[in-house]
């Protein structure tokens, strides 16, 4: 399969310094797939929406406004790996592109560094593109090692589906976009107490009030373990660092945690040493 | 900060990009029975709103509540009333990070953000890491490109970023 549309992979701050597994997995099924990527050059932090956008709206529209101009000066649409980074792009794409007044203004900024954005960038998710354009039908024809070993627990996060009303992906209570992927790849799909809550990490939380995040991420990795749970596939960096993280210190759960490129590079066959999975802090064991 | 009810300040707040919808709530309290955070701790998503909307400026802005919020809009998705809880909560630690409150955590991955383009460090341990999976050591951002660094800290001059960790108290 070939997409037409050339992709500008927005790495973000955790994939790459933290978890290079899910970038590199994220090259080697886009490979596969045949998504056409190139590299975001230059590209900076989203910003954070939780903490930056806390501390200054300005700032962070402005730091957005200039990675939103990097890919449009490529020709490019933005594909993220991180809920994060697609909450923060995505919602200032939404706002610059349909107010005339607030890119002015911005671009005022941008004028600083000699750069210009003229509200023309589209912001997709990984998990969304997947969902969307290759299809779950494709996924599954894709599947060289169907994964009907694994039982899993899909955990969205926030801001890949929230505020619906901007991003209208699914319904925002009883999604199925990562449910119909994840079971494409033939692992064992189960449901579990407390599928939406958020992982705890964001708005600050994780660096401002860590035990409070520990006890939003205590909940769900109980109620994951309660239902038969062995692995949990995410589609976030940052709900991939809590829940991997937080297991050094909480005791008990042993459950792996699995981007969805990892997930689907497992499925599709990708070596399993380049997809960092055994080097995490609690490592999937092959 | 004002101790007294300053309704300018919920003015203000409606006024900001993103507090349009403040004085839309009317204390139906399903927020507070969204919140995962409220279960957790004694943060109440409605009281906040409230507190906002009665100029409790004092209160709102300095209060450890504040910073309660993951920003997992499971609130706003429910508002009957169509509150931006989410975003009046940014609008609100806007205003407390201006007058200086911030936590020294906060402050310091602002300070990191501010000196690497990036919320958090790429070591060499992550380097190295990196290179066995066939990955450049440092990826092709900021994280590895000087000038895009410079032009992103020009940015945060202009907009005051920089200022603004400067005069936390
Ligand atoms: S759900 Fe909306 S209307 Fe109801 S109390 Fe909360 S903010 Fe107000
Ligand atoms: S967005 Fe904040 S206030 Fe709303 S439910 Fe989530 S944690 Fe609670």
């Amino acid at each position: 399969m070939n997409l037409n549309k050339k992709y500008a992979l927005f790495l973000g701050c955790v994939a790459p310094a933290r978890y290079p597994g899910i970038e590199a997995a994220t090259r080697e099924v886009c490979k596969t797939i045949g998504v056409d990527l190139v590299e975001l050059e230059g590209a900076g932090c989203c910003p954070a929406p939780g903490v930056i956008k806390s501390f200054d709206q300005d700032t962070w529209l402005a730091i957005a406004a200039r990675n939103l101009a990097l890919a449009e000066k490529q020709g490019a649409d933005i594909l993220t790996i991180c809920n994060g980074c697609y909450g923060s792009l995505y919602d200032a794409a939404h706002i610059l592109n349909g107010d005339p007044e607030r890119l002015r203004a911005v671009n005022k900024i941008l004028e600083e560094v000699g750069m210009e954005y003229g509200g023309k960038t589209v912001v997709r998710h990984f998990a969304e593109l997947l969902f969307k354009d290759i299809t779950p039908e494709n996924v599954k024809a894709n599947t060289k090692r169907s994964l009907e070993d694994m039982k899993v627990a899909v955990h969205y996060g926030c801001h890949f589906l929230k505020p619906s009303k901007i991003k209208d992906l699914d319904d925002p209570e009883r999604p199925r976009i990562l449910d119909d992927l994840v079971e494409a790849t033939g692992a064992v799909n189960l449901n579990y107490r407390d599928k939406q809550m958020c992982c705890g990490a964001g708005g600050g939380v994780r660096s401002g009030n860590p035990e409070l995040a520990t006890k939003f991420t205590e909940s769900k990795l109980k109620s994951m373990k309660e239902a038969g749970a062995q692995y949990i596939i995410d589609v976030c960096p940052f709900c991939h660092l809590q829940f991997d993280r937080t297991q050094k210190d909480v005791k008990g759960y042993d459950l792996p945690v699995i981007h969805l490129a990892q997930l689907l590079g497992l499925a599709f066959g990708v070596p399993a040493n380049k997809l960092g999975l055994e080097i995490q802090e609690v490592p999937v064991k092959f | 900060m004002v101790k007294e009810p300053n309704p300018q300040f919920a003015i203000e707040v409606s006024q900001t990009p993103g507090g349009e919808t403040l004085s839309l709530c009317f204390q139906c309290g399903t927020c507070t029975g969204s919140c995962p955070s409220g279960r957790l701790t004694s943060y109440r998503t409605r009281k906040l709103i409230r507190k906002a909307q009665l100029g409790l400026e004092a209160d709102v802005l300095e209060s450890p509540d504040l910073w309660m919020c993951t920003t997992c809009y499971a609130c706003q998705e429910r508002c009957p009333r169509g509150v931006e809880i989410v975003d009046i909560i940014n609008v609100l630690r806007n205003k407390a990070v201006a007058k200086g409150v911030m936590s020294e955590e906060h402050t310091k991955v602002g300070t990191y953000f501010l000196q690497n383009g990036a919320t958090i460090p790429l070591n060499e341990k992550y380097e190295a890491i990196r290179e066995q999976l066939g990955l450049p050591r440092r990826p092709a951002n900021v994280l590895g490109d000087k000038k895009a660094l410079e032009d992103f800290q020009k940015i945060l001059k202009v907009t005051g970023f920089d200022k603004l960790l400067e005069e936390k108290k």
